[in-house]
């Protein structure tokens, strides 16, 4: 299994406005710890240890400043 | 392993059994678990005892062994490899004496003097939290369970662990962090306080008090010409999964039947460049577990403490968090890739594979592990069935025994080949049981050609 990264929602808007609001009402440090067990909920979702150190490469290429791993 | 060495009954009759661990965030109980050991096993899962017991049984034990000579307040000054032997130079209280033998073990502890004199690296990382270990002595009403705590109300920040010991000893292990004083923490008068606000009185008493920082190192190999390393002097790891004498006698127990081989024309080489192999990836197994649950304990940074703390808020409703919850991982035998090993041929759907260590099961009137040290605890052949004798090998016919089948996914006819230290050298279906002898010779290190 490779990482799909297709779009795969019908409504990406509509998902990307769900984390958004998710986070609205809260501060900094309560968001980290939002995304935080997001990230651990959907990576066991997931439940691939390849797919998901592939999307960790990814998301750290997508970030300013940081090299790959 | 030490039902085999003959020390099991004691232990058993003096270690005190727990099958419940509890997991607390700050004064709630995030989930609790049950060790649920395998049914059919001579041996529970786990025993909790002071390692001055266990050493003391083993002392018992050597002493009703021919042969092992126990030599009390020597110490070796010099070790000098003379190409056939090693010689080595021992101070004792009644003056030096030199030794004369074919190989040295090296089993003289974390501080290893003879790993120092070789010049011998001991490499790894060293962990800066600190850790107050309390033994305290008291007549609790605690359940004879493990409790292990997360940023207790009575110790705030930090981590805490507690659980029972023989002769009424509780074990209280309290995380300090990175900038105690070691000297100051380590006074009772300091100690008291905090044990008090955990327990929530002061009816103790102090056995035991000790500051410690954890290091997971490693020699890069543990044979040195004649000098093998086996122990604390080849291997340190933090004490999270009870993997520091566990560890320590397993090498013992892996090193001592080649030792035998080689004293009787055994490939010298080939037996202790296994050693090596096996025994340094057990080691990277212990060093890798117990790291991890370190790391858990005492994060490195904000972002995993909060990441840590985001994994036990999830433990309190769903099993994802659960199972990334670690204050340690009860260590595991390693299953080696070995060059002992003899691959599977054929398919098996359940067993130990190759480099496993065996699976205890009832059979007749005891278990195997009964079944393998009445054999000699040498080569044996486990099969489903009986058979013909095997040149070399014990057999252990493991007859009508549905439990036998379904652990080790035989079917009547298939073998086994155990190692005298009770690991899976090869197995074999019916049909291929004429390659034992085969397999036989490369678990003694005499394979030629094969790979």
């Amino acid at each position: 299994m490779t990482l799909r990264t297709e779009s795969r929602f019908a409504d990406p808007d509509a998902a990307y406005r769900l984390l958004v609001e998710a986070h609205r009402t809260i501060d900094p440090a309560q968001s980290a710890a939002l995304d935080a067990a997001l990230v651990l909920l959907l990576a066991n979702h997931i439940g691939d240890h390849a797919v998901f150190a592939e999307a960790i490469a990814i998301a750290r290429s997508v970030v300013a400043d940081v090299k790959p791993a | 392993m030490w039902d085999r060495l003959g020390a099991a009954t004691p232990m058993l009759a003096k270690g005190v059994q727990w099958q419940v661990g509890k997991v607390f965030l700050r004064d709630e109980q995030v989930y609790r678990f049950d060790l649920l050991a395998e049914p059919g096993h001579k041996m529970p899962a786990f025993i909790n005892l002071q390692q001055y017991y266990a050493e003391a049984f083993l002392v018992a034990r050597a002493g009703e062994l021919p042969g092992i000579d126990l030599r009390w307040k020597n110490k070796v000054t010099a070790v000098t490899d003379r190409g056939d032997h090693v010689a080595v130079t021992i101070d004792t209280p009644d003056g030096p004496y030199e030794l004369e033998a074919r190989h040295l073990v090296a089993c003289d502890g974390a501080r290893s003097p003879i790993r120092a004199m070789l010049g011998a690296a001991f490499i790894g990382e060293t962990f800066e939290d600190q850790f107050l270990i309390a033994d305290v002595k008291m007549r609790a009403a605690f359940p004879t369970e493990r409790w292990f705590w997360f940023d207790p109300p009575f110790h705030t920040g930090q981590s805490a662990l507690l659980h029972k010991q023989p002769d009424d000893v509780w074990r209280i292990d309290l995380q300090l962090g990175r900038d105690a004083d070691p000297e100051v923490e380590r006074r009772p008068e300091r100690v008291r306080p905090r044990i008090e606000r955990m327990l929530g009185h002061g009816d103790f008493e102090f056995e035991w008090i000790s500051l410690y920082r954890f290091q997971c190192r490693r020699m890069e190999r543990f044979v040195h010409g004649r000098v093998i390393f086996a122990g604390d002097s080849a291997h340190q790891v933090s004490p999270f999964g009870a993997r520091g004498a566990n560890s320590g006698v397993e090498d013992a127990e892996n090193l001592a039947w080649k030792l035998d081989l080689m004293l009787s024309g055994g490939n010298e080489a080939a037996l202790l460049a296994s050693y090596d192999t096996e025994r340094v990836q057990a080691a990277d197994d212990n060093i890798l577990n117990s790291t991890r649950a370190t790391d858990f304990i005492a994060p490195h940074s904000e972002y995993e403490r909060m990441l840590r703390n985001v994994a036990l808020g999830l433990a309190r409703g769903h099993e994802v968090g659960k199972r990334m919850v670690n204050a340690g991982r009860l260590s595991q035998p390693s299953v080696y890739a070995s060059p002992l090993s003899t691959p599977d041929e054929d398919a098996w759907g359940a067993g130990p594979p190759p480099g496993a260590h065996l699976r205890d099961v009832p059979l007749g009137d005891g278990f195997l592990t009964d079944a393998f040290r009445a054999a000699g605890c040498r080569f044996t052949v486990l099969r489903h069935g009986d058979g013909p004798p095997v040149a070399g090998a014990a057999v252990i016919d493991a007859v009508a025994s549905p439990l036998f089948a379904a652990r080790y996914g035989t079917r009547p006819g298939d073998a086994y080949l155990l190692r005298p230290d009770g690991y899976v050298a090869g197995r074999f279906r019916a049909a291929a049981t004429g390659a034992i002898p085969a397999a036989l010779h490369r678990a003694q290190g005499e394979a030629r050609g094969a790979t």
